[in-house]
């Protein structure tokens, strides 16, 4: 039995098209997928994102605590500011990618992927350092409003100054009536706000913000843009894209992995891996022939599968096939070429740097 | 949702339509509706046999791909090529500019045993 967000009647009342995406019930479409990545591209939509779990950590040694189940450094942030990285097992494999929220020394939010709310609790809960661990899932819902004009709507419905509230920096403050954990972050590329609230006031805050956004011309979104959005951007997706086998090092995300911050969990591993190379490593592609890459397509060279793609698309904004793929570490530079069979065919691609797309 | 009269329909939600002794061949307005915005169409060669049942091609949208199953066998004497730069087309008129394909039939009496359109419109209103 699927689980339902404190929106789903709304999505449903609004004629979206909903799926089951890890164990969710969510809208992925409302308008039409095209509509909405270029809405967000060029004005602003609104997000459920209420399946996103969140895990806190408390009492004093929350951050010591945390940061040794982190590959970033959670010392290096202030309160009020956010964090990506990976939490890992002892061999390096990816538990999942989450950002923390540093209220404060003693009161982290991490927020987590909806299909590893349980298992990434689990895996917090049992390395808790002495934090007081708590998975406050089912306590949020959460509404991202991402674009170019968010900044400017969301001023008009809040008090709070947003003016401070840069890139990857929160405040706490009531929008719409609603009291809110505000957050500069998002998953599309695009300036905006994830906004965290009590899933009683998620509908209010949702028709608010719809309410308001008309001169904007706001677009309820689906996962569908969702997905395409972020893909442009190279971001990673767990379960497609990495996992408990995958480790950031291979995922492209040693920049989030912080090896000289002193001990954690899968330091060790990831510091082997990192001397003795790496066997494969995630990488941006395009095809420069016809078709479309999708999540699974062998990559080939000489008849040979040497790689898989993880996530592929049809770039909205680029108008031309884009995706991420597992290959070997001699493919893996800029400018190499492979072929990805495509229904038994071979389509030529050619590795790029990420983001596919930059913001306007 | 438009299925007009005039067309034949298969369950895999393709239609057909004759045309002289020809047969034009596309995909409904339902089949474009599930699969959301169409953003690349994979068709046969003009010269090509399709065999009834068999795929013929491939669509996909944003968020699927899918095959495209001749509603009968025959010789590909047509294909709408311009669909290889403007697959939305298949979204925004699917019984006209959104054709596929047009076939000599090897026998035109297996259009008989597609649906009409209210046996169709029946069939999707299960679905």
């Amino acid at each position: 039995m699927s689980q339902r967000t404190p929106l789903f009647d709304v999505h449903v009342r609004a004629g979206a098209r909903m799926v089951e995406f890890a164990g969710w019930e969510m809208p992925v479409q409302y308008a039409g997928l095209l509509e909405e990545h270029e809405t967000v591209r060029t004005r602003v939509g609104l997000f459920d994102v209420s399946h996103m779990g969140e895990v806190v950590f408390r009492g004093p040694r929350a951050l010591e605590a945390l940061n040794r189940l982190f590959t970033n450094d959670l010392s290096k942030i202030a309160d009020g500011q956010a964090q990506y990285g990976c939490l890992c097992r002892e061999t390096g494999g990816i538990v999942d990618d989450v950002v923390v929220y540093r209220r404060a020394a003693d009161d982290l939010l991490v927020c987590v992927n909806a299909g590893n709310r349980q298992k990434d609790f689990e895996w917090l809960a049992g390395h808790a350092g002495g934090a007081d661990v708590r998975n406050e899932s089912d306590a949020w819902a959460q509404l991202a409003l991402q674009g170019p004009l968010a900044a400017q709507l969301l001023q008009r419905l809040t008090p709070l100054d947003l003016s401070p509230i840069r890139s990857y920096r929160f405040g706490h403050g009531v929008v719409a009536g609603v009291p809110c954990l505000v957050a500069r972050t998002g998953y599309t590329g695009e300036d905006g706000f994830e906004l965290f609230c009590g899933p009683d006031a998620a509908s209010r805050l949702w028709d608010a913000l719809v309410e308001a956004g008309k001169p904007e011309g706001i677009q309820p979104c689906g996962l569908g843009a969702r997905d395409s959005l972020r893909l442009e951007m190279g971001y990673r997706l767990y379960g497609s894209d990495m996992d408990d086998a995958r480790t950031p090092l291979e995922a492209g995300l040693g920049w989030v992995v912080k090896l000289d911050k002193g001990e954690f969990i899968g330091r060790d591993a990831l510091l082997r891996q990192k001397e003795q190379g790496l066997a494969r490593k995630l990488v941006g592609f395009v095809l420069t022939e016809a078709g479309i890459a999708r999540h699974g397509y062998p990559v080939v060279q000489d008849g040979r599968k040497i790689g898989e793609v993880t996530s592929g698309t049809r770039s909205p904004s680029l108008k031309t096939s884009i995706g991420l793929a597992y290959v070997p570490p001699a493919l893996a530079a800029e400018g190499s070429t492979f072929a990805v069979e495509i229904r038994g065919r071979p389509a030529a691609a050619k590795v790029v740097k990420t983001p596919f797309y930059t913001r306007k | 949702m438009e299925f007009p009269d005039s067309l034949k329909y298969t369950r895999e939600h393709e239609w057909a339509r004759m045309k002289g002794s020809q047969v034009v061949i596309g995909i409904t307005a339902f089949a474009q509706d599930q699969l959301g915005d169409v953003v690349f169409v994979e068709l046969p060669d003009v010269g090509d046999t399709v065999k009834k049942g068999e795929s013929f091609g491939v669509v996909e949208s944003t968020k699927a791909v899918s095959e495209l199953f001749a509603p009968i066998s025959g010789k590909v004497v047509e294909v709408n090529g311009p669909l290889a730069d403007a697959p939305e087309t298949i979204n925004e008129d699917p019984y006209e500019e959104g054709w596929m394909i047009v076939v000599e039939p090897a026998d035109p009496k297996e259009l008989d045993a597609l649906m009409d359109a209210s046996a169709y419109r029946a069939f999707v209103e299960e679905q």
